[in-house]
């Protein structure tokens, strides 16, 4: 390692060090300045350098088209990657705008500065194809969510919900890690190229196969895909709702991405897709998405809180989503993206929505009886985003699941009985996305109530969520349109 | 110009939801006049319309890097649909005008609905058809379940659920047939010129020709249709009777019959006598008509009654499509224009005349009331509505169903004996409905005369309008059969025309 690279490292990684030090400046900002002030002045403080600083990440990452890869894949840089941290810290923003004024701390600088390291975390993420390093931003992404959960500290089930997030997730890191070094004793190489072609030179033993299950089952407890789902209905209901909000909008594309790309290297390096040891992540990656969709699904219908059912319309999302890396194309590839950032902005709103009923103590679905009286406008964005998520056009997730599940049979002819059900699971979805919708607009409510007050903030936010949600359903292109930018510029 | 169809409806309910909450009559008066303003809208482009060609309205690219457009036109077939479109819509805001609550919310989704289907009906590319179509699902559910009567909120999510279902079998077909052809493009015209292998027709056209067939009302997925038809409101029962079954069995037409024509093919052996997808969906199709008209002879319920009533003569429509030669078609699409005016007008009679003054839509307790003295208006309008449903001749029913009739004769005579006797058996449950409800028991009638609110003159232009198109239709059917003929010798249907037709 000599100077030179050592610049150039740093100034491959501006964004992810610009987000790591605006956290620790919130922190600072927070505990030496403004500690003596209200609560609102402190928020207003700590949201504005968070925003700024992700602000700011986010011109870093558009503004500067590099295309570099060095410490041997350790860290990557490309059009694409540059694109997903844009969206992931777009992502916090929103996040963090939901949070303010909540009032469920009073440690407002570490809530933000965790957010702000979460962010980081994925941002590295996503950015890298060596499997330590993976492991290594895993790690720094999943323990600040761990402690985003646990961040009410009134809450016992914030605390529960922390308590169980964690088990389970150090267990699934410690099945990942176990995975990787199995992958490591077998070719060699702690990086995904160099496994990828031992992966094709050699026949599959069982124990190739062993650290296959293992790799998918770490990924999947990310991403929540069952059978490694069982953290997510809690963590959802317990957490603070910003936190959720996150769990489920931009550590999931996150994610995604890097399960993409440790498919996608392991069969572009044999040139085709559908043969070889390579095969074997596919059969596997199915099962998981069908018991997905199913699981998901089916245990949504019978939920009785709002968040719970978010949670588990999450796991079935992870099913349809796991189509687009199933089919291994870049075409897969485009329509994961455009699915899993639409999907992140609608799950957002909904629980921006959900954050705004915050102060009502709101949870289960008949709670909502009459919304659509009390607060129209907010009723409307939640229309908006359920009908999204279930696949209604003209908004964006109908689009998202036509470009998914076209491409996935475009990809192979194979996947038609995975189409089939998930087209079939996404009428199922439908049925739950009204029971609550039911409530807020069909129901009257069950006491004279007045009317719901929503600070203007929170209110802008969700109502620009709900914009975007539209207008990339209306007009699909502003997104496709930068994705296949950034894909065009990858070297093949 | 016709894309203003669509625009006005939408932008109309969008000035509702801006108007004062108070103001109910400005709301009636906004609807009133979006829903003219679309009718003539269609009303200028049929006079100018030349039979036979296809009229484009708007083609731009939208999603340009999927082969995916914009792309609003019409021919004969949809511009017939429109018309019927505008003049339910604007029966529709007259037979409301007593809606009271949430009366700009109620009138929103009305227009809503309606800009919907008139994208439907204009859609040539696929895609564009398909998101019209599931438009269309959102403002029913919640026309019902918030303004309707008994059952409401389980007839409301049974109809979002059965439309789903249908709508996602639709997709799996139209997925499928995008990536069989090559994912180059979802136009309408290029997809029905591609030749598709036989055997990919055979598995998607009974998928999506079902998918639509769910909403038309076909047995045995037509349980929707009476618990749906009984628990909407008025209006949501014309519109949903009268238009959205009519999305169903054109979507069958226009997607199911002319992009996969070879699905109709024979299979090339036989099951319980059937030889194809075609002879499947015609038995299905004449068991509707019958068991529709058998089960409304037995309702207690005077909305029922027409709700099955709706199954049966739908049951006329899926039988007309499968017949495949040039009348039975052309008796197809006049039969969906004329059952929507007539289930219109039927609906406003027992729902808005009948049911909001009484508050009961039993015909056992409705018969004492002695109606036809009370409300002689309501009787009178559902005696014409009933002669006009069973097909006397002078009204659009009569041809339609003789149209039907003779197509299905050449295909198959057995099936046009047996729903020859479904007519039968319609006339039978019109006149028992009519007689229990209007003119009830004579002799029983001890208890003296209900008062019950004076028919306004919403009713009375509803009314009016709608019989007005069926008689017009009835008297001089080439109104409509001039645009239909020439409709089906386009190049659209060469698939069909060129495979079984006779």
């Amino acid at each position: 390692m000599n100077a030179m690279s050592l610049t150039e490292l740093l100034r491959l990684t501006l964004p992810e060090i610009v987000v790591s030090l605006v956290g620790l400046l919130t922190l600072t900002l927070d505990l030496v300045a403004v500690q003596q002030r209200t609560f609102a002045t402190r928020w207003k403080v700590g949201a504005l350098t968070a925003c700024t600083g992700c602000a700011g990440a986010i011109l870093l990452a558009v503004l500067r088209p590099e295309q570099a890869s060095i410490y041997g894949g350790m860290l990557v840089v490309t059009p694409l990657t540059e694109m997903v941290q844009a969206a992931l810290a777009g992502f916090t923003i929103l996040a963090v705008l939901l949070s303010v004024d909540s009032d469920f701390t009073q440690n407002i600088g570490e809530y933000l500065a965790i957010m702000l390291f979460a962010t980081a975390g994925m941002m590295v993420l996503v950015s890298t194809r060596n499997l330590l390093v993976i492991f290594a931003s895993l790690e720094l992404l999943s323990l600040s969510l761990y402690v985003l959960t646990a961040f009410n500290k009134r809450s016992r089930r914030s605390a529960e919900a922390a308590l169980k997030y964690f088990l389970f997730g150090g267990m699934a890191a410690a099945i990942f890690l176990f995975g990787i070094s199995l992958l490591y004793g077998l070719s060699g190489s702690i990086e995904l190229t160099g496994v990828a072609t031992a992966l094709e030179s050699q026949p599959l033993t069982p124990l190739w196969v062993v650290a296959m299950v293992m790799i998918v089952t770490g990924l999947g407890f990310k991403i929540a895909a069952a059978p490694f789902h069982l953290w997510a209905p809690d963590a959802y209901q317990g957490a603070p709702t910003p936190s959720a909000a996150m769990i489920a909008s931009s550590s999931k594309l996150a994610s995604f991405i890097v399960l993409a790309a440790v498919m996608a290297l392991g069969l572009t390096a044999s040139g085709s897709a559908w043969h070889g040891p390579q095969a074997a992540w596919v059969p596997l990656l199915e099962v998981v998405a069908a018991l997905s969709m199913l699981a998901g699904n089916l245990a949504a219908i019978v939920q009785s809180s709002t968040r719970r059912l978010l949670a588990y319309s999450a796991i079935g999302h992870a099913g349809y989503m796991l189509l687009g890396v199933i089919a291994s194309s870049e075409l897969g590839l485009r329509a994961l993206l455009y699915y899993v950032i639409t999907y992140g902005l609608a799950t957002l709103g909904a629980f921006g929505v959900l954050a705004a009923l915050e102060k009502e103590g709101v949870d289960e679905i008949d709670g909502l009886a009459g919304l659509s009286q009390r607060a129209p406008w907010l009723s409307f964005c939640m229309l908006i985003f359920m009908l999204s998520l279930a696949g209604i056009p003209p908004l964006s997730g109908f689009f998202g699941k036509f470009f998914l599940f076209s491409s996935a049979l475009r990809a192979s002819g194979r996947l038609l009985w995975l189409v089939i059900l998930a087209i079939g699971m996404s009428a199922v979805s439908l049925y739950y996305y009204l029971r609550v919708l039911k409530q807020i607009f069909v129901l009257d409510a069950t006491a004279e109530e007045e009317d719901v007050r929503t600070p203007l903030l929170m209110r802008v936010t969700i109502s620009v969520t709900a914009l975007l949600v539209i207008a990339l359903g209306c007009y699909p292109d502003l997104l496709l349109h930068w994705i296949d930018t950034a894909l065009r510029a990858m070297p093949h | 110009m016709l894309a203003w169809t669509i625009y006005i409806s939408f932008a109309g309910a969008a000035v509702l939801m801006l108007t004062p909450k108070a103001s109910l009559r400005a709301a009636r008066v906004i609807a009133l006049m979006t829903a003219i303003s679309g009718f003539a809208v269609t009303v200028a482009a049929w006079v100018r319309f030349t039979p036979g060609e296809i009229l484009q309205v708007a083609r731009v690219p939208w999603i340009p890097s999927l082969g995916i457009e914009y792309h609003l036109a019409a021919d004969g077939i949809s511009l017939t649909l429109l018309l019927l479109t505008g003049i339910v819509a604007i029966a529709g805001v007259l037979f409301s005008w007593n809606v009271e609550r949430r009366t700009r919310e109620f009138f929103a989704l009305f227009l809503l609905l309606i800009g919907a289907v008139y994208g439907v009906f204009l859609s040539f590319d696929v895609f564009l058809f398909f998101v019209f179509y599931e438009l269309a699902i959102i403002p029913k559910y919640f026309l019902i379940a918030i303004w309707g009567s008994t059952g409401k909120e389980y007839a409301a999510m049974k109809l979002a659920l059965y439309s789903f279902v249908g709508s996602a079998m639709v997709l799996i077909g139209v997925i499928a047939a995008y990536v069989e052809a090559g994912a180059k493009t979802t136009d309408l015209a290029t997809l029905a010129r591609y030749p598709f292998p036989l055997h990919f027709e055979m598995w998607v056209f009974p998928l999506v020709f079902l998918g639509f067939a769910i909403l038309a009302g076909m047995w045995p997925f037509h349980t929707w249709a009476p618990t749906g038809h009984a628990a909407a409101p008025t209006a949501a029962s014309m519109l949903l009777a009268g238009v959205v079954m009519k999305l169903g069995a054109y979507g069958c037409l226009r997607v199911a019959m002319m992009l996969f024509p070879g699905g109709m093919e024979a299979w090339g052996f036989h099951v319980l006598g059937l030889d194809s997808w075609r002879g499947l969906f015609a038995v299905l199709a004449l068991i509707g008509i019958v068991y529709g008209a058998s089960v409304a002879l037995v309702q207690k319920d005077f909305k029922f009654v027409i709700g099955y009533s709706s199954v049966s003569h739908m049951g006329f429509v899926l039988l007309g499509l499968m017949t495949l030669n040039q009348i039975g078609l052309d008796g197809t699409v006049l039969q969906m224009f004329s059952h929507g005016i007539i289930a219109g007008l039927l609906f406003a009679v027992v729902g808005r005349m009948v049911y909001d003054r009484t508050h009961t839509r039993m015909l056992n307790e409705l018969g004492p009331m002695h109606l036809a003295r009370v409300i002689p208006f309501a009787a009178a309008a559902f005696v014409l509505a009933g002669m006009a449903s069973i097909g006397l001749p002078g009204f659009s029913g009569f041809v339609a169903e003789f149209e039907i009739l003779i197509g299905a004769w050449r295909a198959y005579p057995t099936l046009a004996v047996l729903a020859g006797a479904g007519i039968l058996v319609g006339i039978a449950f019109t006149w028992r409905a009519l007689d229990k409800a209007f003119f009830g028991d004579a002799a029983s009638s001890t208890q003296a005369a209900v008062t019950l609110a004076p028919i306004t003159w919403a009713e009375r232009a509803g009314t009016s309008v709608l019989m007005a198109a069926t008689v017009a239709v009835g008297l001089y059917p080439r109104l409509l059969l001039d645009l239909i003929l020439p409709a089906f010798n386009s190049p659209l249907f060469d698939g069909l025309r060129k495979g079984l037709w006779r």
